[in-house]
């Protein structure tokens, strides 16, 4: 087998598709931001926000705190807006879509067509910086639920996305975010109307694929009071020797009663064994459980990407609401990955619960951070942290950052952390049952974070299991 | 023959465990390997295990592949497991967050693909071992817990010999299986050895005592002493064994 056999099969969604694309000129000035905007032909106050944090990313500087050593990006030298040529006439259908274009969501495993669709699972696919189709959207409007990309929502509902974008993750909230409100392009959508329980999961897939080109996305979810939403999202990119940015936000709301269930399997390219090319995941993830007794649960399976600086968060502002955080992040070959949650408690009786799972192969660096905060508001609050470090061979480092700060003296916060190899013991034990090497290493793993898999809907699970076994096959031995 | 352990000199971080031992196993029979602490009889179970920390300096293991006697030196411990070599643990290993249940059925299914037999689903996997769980008078909620966690010792034991009815295997080789054993869990045990008797497989059983022996009856008798065979006989050896203790043998 070739080198190249050998990179293909661990990375099987490194293909390109030669795509016609029109793309704004390289860099980013007021000039390209105005630019997105009107071709999205947003409204004043949009592009007014947009400007704004534009105006305050230019006073911020590179966060640094993280424990990841980030190669100098040149702002200047990116793409903020590609599209392929053909979205730029809204096709009629997903059947009328550009064939190029279904053909590379089919071959990632998401058919958009109405007779080859996944049942029982509505899909937004974004390609680059748009929103190539949504999939079950009349199905799903029949119950009241939106499910439509964010560019398509500030046209058609301007009133939900002007009362909530930017609520969660205000634009002055990190270098990222601040970059994310001036050049978004598009990304999810989801409303679901008071008391309504989603009839089918939604899912987003991002894909990015042009060269030199940052992708931008933005979602926005909206869970009104005793509504319920499971949704899903799956990323993947070209192999390239270049770095490419994505720097993402994501904002989740939750009225009175209210639950979302917001699931990622994330397997950006990575990079080569020599730390060439990959993704750098720089991504603002928050929740606001604004009602009592909502709930935010994030579960995420980082699996991919050269970079990964990620912090699914909850407020817990609603009393007796719920935030969650269930995390496996995998690190092999030079993959870095700074990578945790932040609950914030404010309500009365409020609880939260981390589980996280970090796995490190060959020669990188896994490192858990997390910070648990109770206010004086909040009495009566509880936190549960599990931290475990999982270290497979003897190159890689994994470490644990967990911040506690409780201000009020009601409150219970448990944290638990551990760290463990893979033993020639164990190894011995499942191979003399006649299981291979990498089914022992494979079963090792998915039972070691059996707690967050079990938290997954079952194709994502059975996914995640395959996905952690690909990207350690060659690390044991 | 089954299997032919021919003058094996074995080391662990350049101590030599093993020191010439030859053994030769029929289909159908039943050995036990006695011998005082660190005589090597673990050591020489889990040799022809294949358990990586051994280096074979000299000799052979020559095993019975499809009728031909074939030397085992180069294949993996999977591979032994899949030719139908079973080695019981004397300490079993405990794997958190898998069941019981799905380990057994991997472990099953990988063995099946090897020989050619057609693997099993949920449903008919949990069938079959319904009548092994009760014949190790075990109850259904021990599928559900993680391999080993949290088990007693009696209750890992127990399940050593579960896979092992489970795993049908042609050689066993039990190490130790009867320490920490209390008599009832003992009995239980010998029941499920000999339960899976045939004129096809063989046993090995590795002991301290001659306790397991009055449940399970030996064909032959081996006393390993500084890793080597000094004594070799039928079963009134253990009781002679038993009576005067290693001592007679081991002098001089």
């Amino acid at each position: 087998m070739s080198t190249q056999d050998i990179l293909d099969k661990e990375y099987k969604y490194g293909f390109f598709t030669d795509i016609e694309t029109g793309e704004f000129p390289k860099g980013l000035d007021e000039n390209i931001v105005r630019m997105i905007s009107a071709k999205k032909n947003e409204p004043e106050w949009l592009l007014d926000y947009r400007l704004k944090a534009f105006k305050h990313w230019k006073t911020l500087k590179l966060p640094e705190w993280a424990k990841l050593e980030i190669p100098e990006i040149d702002f200047e030298d990116l793409y903020y807006y590609a599209a392929p040529k053909s979205t730029e006439t809204a096709p009629k259908s997903l059947d009328d879509l550009d064939p190029e274009l279904l053909a590379t969501f089919e071959k990632l495993g998401i058919p958009l067509q109405e007779q080859k669709r996944i049942s029982g699972v509505a899909v937004d696919a974004v390609f680059d910086s748009v929103s190539v189709g949504t999939t079950y959207k009349e199905e799903l409007e029949e119950v009241g639920v939106i499910f439509c990309s964010i560019s398509e929502a500030v046209q058609d509902h301007p009133e939900l996305v002007k009362k909530y974008l930017g609520t969660v993750v205000p634009y002055s909230d990190n270098f990222y975010a601040a970059l994310n409100a001036a050049v978004f392009s598009d990304g999810s959508f989801v409303y679901i109307p008071k008391g309504v329980t989603c009839p089918m999961d939604l899912s987003t897939y991002f894909r990015i694929n042009a060269k030199e080109t940052g992708q931008f996305e933005r979602t926005l979810v909206i869970a009104d009071e005793g509504s319920y939403v499971n949704y899903l999202e799956g990323c993947t990119a070209p192999q390239r020797d270049e770095n490419q940015l994505h720097a993402a936000i994501v904002e989740l709301i939750t009225l009175d009663d209210a639950e979302i269930k917001y699931s990622t399997v994330q397997n950006w390219y990575a990079g080569n064994k020599e730390g060439l090319g990959g993704i750098y995941n720089f991504v603002t993830k928050r929740g606001n459980c604004l009602g009592k007794n909502s709930k935010i649960s994030w579960t995420q399976v980082e699996a991919g990407s050269a970079i990964t600086w990620k912090y699914p968060s909850c407020n817990l502002i609603g009393d007796n609401s719920q935030g969650a955080f269930y995390s496996v992040a995998l690190t092999n070959n030079k993959m870095q990955a700074d990578t945790g949650t932040k609950m914030i408690h404010i309500g009365k009786n409020t609880k939260s619960t981390i589980i996280s799972k970090g796995i490190s192969a060959e020669g990188s660096e896994n490192n858990y951070r997390g910070l648990v905060k109770i206010m004086p508001s909040a009495k009566g609050a509880r936190n549960y942290s599990q931290c475990d470090s999982m270290l497979v061979g003897d190159k890689c480092s994994a470490n644990t950052f967990p911040y506690i700060d409780v201000k009020n003296n009601t409150a219970t916060v448990e944290h638990e952390a551990s760290t463990t190899k893979i033993s020639e013991d164990q190894l011995f034990y499942l191979q003399s049952r006649g299981l291979d090497m990498e089914k022992c290493i494979s079963m090792i793993v998915s039972g070691f974070c059996s707690e967050v898999f079990k938290t997954l809907p079952l194709e994502f699970s059975v996914e995640a299991v395959k996905l952690l076994e690909m990207k350690l096959e060659n690390s044991i031995g | 023959m089954l299997i032919e352990v021919k003058d094996l000199h074995a080391e662990v971080e350049g101590n030599e465990i093993l020191n010439g031992i030859s053994l030769t196993v029929n289909p159908g029979e039943v050995h036990a390997i006695m011998g005082p602490n660190g005589s090597g009889k673990s050591t020489l179970a889990k040799v022809i295990a294949g358990h990586p920390a051994f280096e074979v300096t000299s000799g052979e293991v020559n095993y019975n592949i499809n009728g031909k006697m074939q030397n085992i030196a180069d294949l993996e411990p999977h591979e032994r497991s899949t030719q139908g070599i079973f080695l019981g643990f004397q300490y079993p290993v405990e794997i958190a967050g898998v069941s019981n249940i799905a380990f057994l059925r991997e472990s099953y299914n990988a063995i099946c693909a090897k020989q050619g037999v057609a693997e099993m689903d949920e449903q008919e996997f949990k069938n079959y071992l319904r009548p092994k769980l009760e014949l190790l008078e075990m109850s259904d909620s021990f599928l559900d817990r993680a391999v080993n966690a949290g088990f007693s010792g009696g209750e890992k034991k127990k399940n050593e010999i579960l896979q092992m009815t489970v795993l049908n295997p042609r050689l066993s080789l039990l190490d130790e299986t009867d320490s920490g054993l209390d008599i009832d869990a003992l009995k239980i045990v010998a029941k499920g050895v000999n339960a899976l008797k045939s004129k096809y497989n063989a046993t090995v059983l590795v002991t301290h005592y001659q306790r397991l022996l009055d449940y399970i009856t030996p064909d032959f008798v081996h006393v390993l002493y500084q890793g080597k065979i000094i004594k070799s006989g039928g079963k009134e050896l253990a009781h002679q064994l038993e009576e005067k203790g290693y001592d007679w043998l081991t002098k001089n």
